[in-house]
């Protein structure tokens, strides 16, 4: 699906989204009124450029815009891989953005993320993971590394990985995994204003992602881990 | 020399695992660590694939004093899969943040060592680190400071290169690392011209300690030593006030991050960087002691 005729689906009632190079930024009707759209399309590689343009984006609305509801549309490949973009400290303008985002929702902007095509690692974690919380259509792809990389980097063969893969969510790519482990809300058979708008409605403001991932079986550890360590003596 | 290590002259951060340099970091007998590893359990991602675990994941949580003042502490170990973060590995930190949140100490030391997620738990762990994400922000919030201690030998690459710069104030030895690839994904990716990860001296000019210094990303210097990291980090929190998150404080950011972009645009080394900050002689900063340094960086133009 392009860009335009998702903007369309998702938002029936009229947007006004430019794309600048492959960061999109915007606002639009939702159901319940007009929200700002941000994000990234064509599997952007997250530099400085995109990070500093979705922070700065991001400032303006909590300055003019106080509490408008934020859509955001990720498809990132992940990070920029550059020794230019290293040098600048490329951690430091992510965790810059990932800020941002905090700070708009500790100014009570209610955030919901859409996986639209690519969800990885460090272009993930900045913004579509920082959002209250993130849902995937049913194509799109979420991961830190495909499986035949995995298996070059671990050195585990990846006939053992893809067979491991079938019962256990903890390590290979696909939104199913981030689902079952809590990470991804919902998945969506496809783009829909109305789940949009539900989305929007039912967006919470804590982070129950630990929680989510026991109930839904498939992130057994962590949330009793964080809970022996809040009761240790 | 230190009162703390009365056998040793030096004991370098770099080379210690992550229990001696809390020992060495925090007031005598002072640690108390929460889930020691005789309480606790290897994760079961790792046994499923033959790899052996660790009781304690690779990283150690507990409470202890720094100069007096009680604090939290998290100590990733970098000789245990790269400190790499799992998924009990990256409770065990999002546990520790929501006590520091809830008990309120002094602060909360973060001595990070780690190149990021873990592979072989690659969801779990970049999930987790998105939870250590918002936790230290929460922390911050919640009006306890976090520092970020980086010197060990793997650094702070990936997601928790991102962590680092998410804490309230960043202390580097000049052996320290820290970024958000690592170089040897560069040079596999876009090749070894791009970036030489055999190349130690630039991999260092551009991610380490002094070079981060220089332009800020990291607020103080300390030598490759515990005694030292524990005298930074005290002073440091002696004067420090947690500032509520705001549009202010994040509209400088902003600004300073943009100027810095435009001003060192199309530069890849940092000895590059230094001469545009206005160091006179650029190739000497790598053999300057630190002291010489904050006396370089004190004198440089605004």
């Amino acid at each position: 699906m392009s860009l335009h005729s998702l903007l369309d689906t998702l938002f029936p009632a009229g947007h006004a989204v430019a794309v600048e190079g492959k960061l999109i930024a915007g606002t639009a009707q939702a159901g319940d009124g007009p929200v700002a759209v941000l994000g990234t399309t064509d599997a952007a590689a997250i530099g400085h450029d995109i990070a500093l343009g979705l922070a700065g984006r991001l400032l303006d609305l909590i300055e003019q815009h106080p509490g408008r509801p934020i859509v955001f549309l990720v498809d990132t490949s992940g990070q920029a891989l550059s020794r230019a973009e290293e040098l600048l400290c490329l951690n430091g303008s992510l965790a810059h953005l990932a800020r941002c985002v905090d700070l708009a929702r500790r100014q009570g902007h209610r955030s919901v993320a859409l996986v639209t095509g690519q969800a990885v690692s460090g272009g993930f974690l900045s913004f579509g993971l920082m959002a209250d919380q993130t849902f995937a259509l049913a194509d799109a792809q979420v991961r830190v590394m495909d499986l035949k990389a995995m298996a070059r980097v671990t050195k585990i063969p990846h006939e053992r990985l893809v067979e491991l893969a079938g019962s256990s969510p903890t390590f290979a790519p696909g939104a199913e995994n981030y689902q079952r482990m809590g990470a991804i809300a919902a998945i969506w058979p496809q783009a829909s204003a109305a789940l949009l708008d539900a989305a929007l409605a039912g967006v919470d403001h804590g982070d129950t992602r630990l929680l989510a991932g026991r109930e839904r079986g498939g992130r057994m550890l962590g949330a009793a881990v964080v809970d022996a360590v809040l009761a240790a003596g | 020399m230190n009162a703390r290590q009365p056998f040793t002259l030096r004991r370098s951060w770099f080379e210690a695992t992550a229990r001696a340099r809390l020992q060495a970091l925090l007031d005598p007998a002072s640690f108390r660590e929460f889930l020691p590893p005789e309480t606790s359990e290897p994760s079961p991602h790792l046994a499923v694939l033959d790899i052996p675990g660790a009781f304690d994941d690779g990283v150690i949580i507990g409470a202890g004093r720094l100069d007096g003042r009680e604090v939290l502490v998290i100590a990733q170990e970098g000789q245990f899969m790269g400190g790499a973060v799992g998924e009990i590995h990256g409770a065990k930190i999002v546990g520790l943040l929501k006590r520091a949140q809830r008990d309120k100490p002094a602060a909360v030391l973060f001595l990070a060592d780690s190149g990021g997620v873990r592979l072989h738990e690659a969801n779990a762990g970049l999930i987790a680190i998105s939870e250590i994400m918002r936790a230290v922000l929460d922390t911050r919030a919640a009006g306890v400071p976090v520092l970020a201690l980086v010197g060990g030998s793997c650094g702070a690459f990936g997601g928790m290169g991102i962590v680092t710069r998410l804490c309230s104030a960043v202390i580097m030895s000049e052996e320290g690392r820290l970024a958000l690839s690592g170089p040897e994904v560069i040079e596999t990716v876009a090749g070894v011209e791009e970036f030489d990860s055999k190349d130690r001296a630039l991999v260092w000019r551009v991610t380490g300690g002094k070079h981060r210094y220089l332009t800020g990303d990291c607020a103080a210097l300390a030598e490759d030593e515990a005694a030292d990291f524990s005298r930074v980090a005290a002073q440091l929190l002696a004067g420090w006030q947690e500032d509520v998150p705001s549009l202010a404080a994040l509209r400088a950011e902003q600004a300073r991050l943009s100027t810095r972009r435009t001003r060192f645009a199309g530069l890849r080394d940092g000895l590059d960087v230094w001469a545009a900050l206005g160091v006179a002689e650029p190739g000497q900063v790598p053999l300057m002691d630190r002291d010489s340094l904050v006396d370089l960086k004190k004198g440089l133009p605004q």
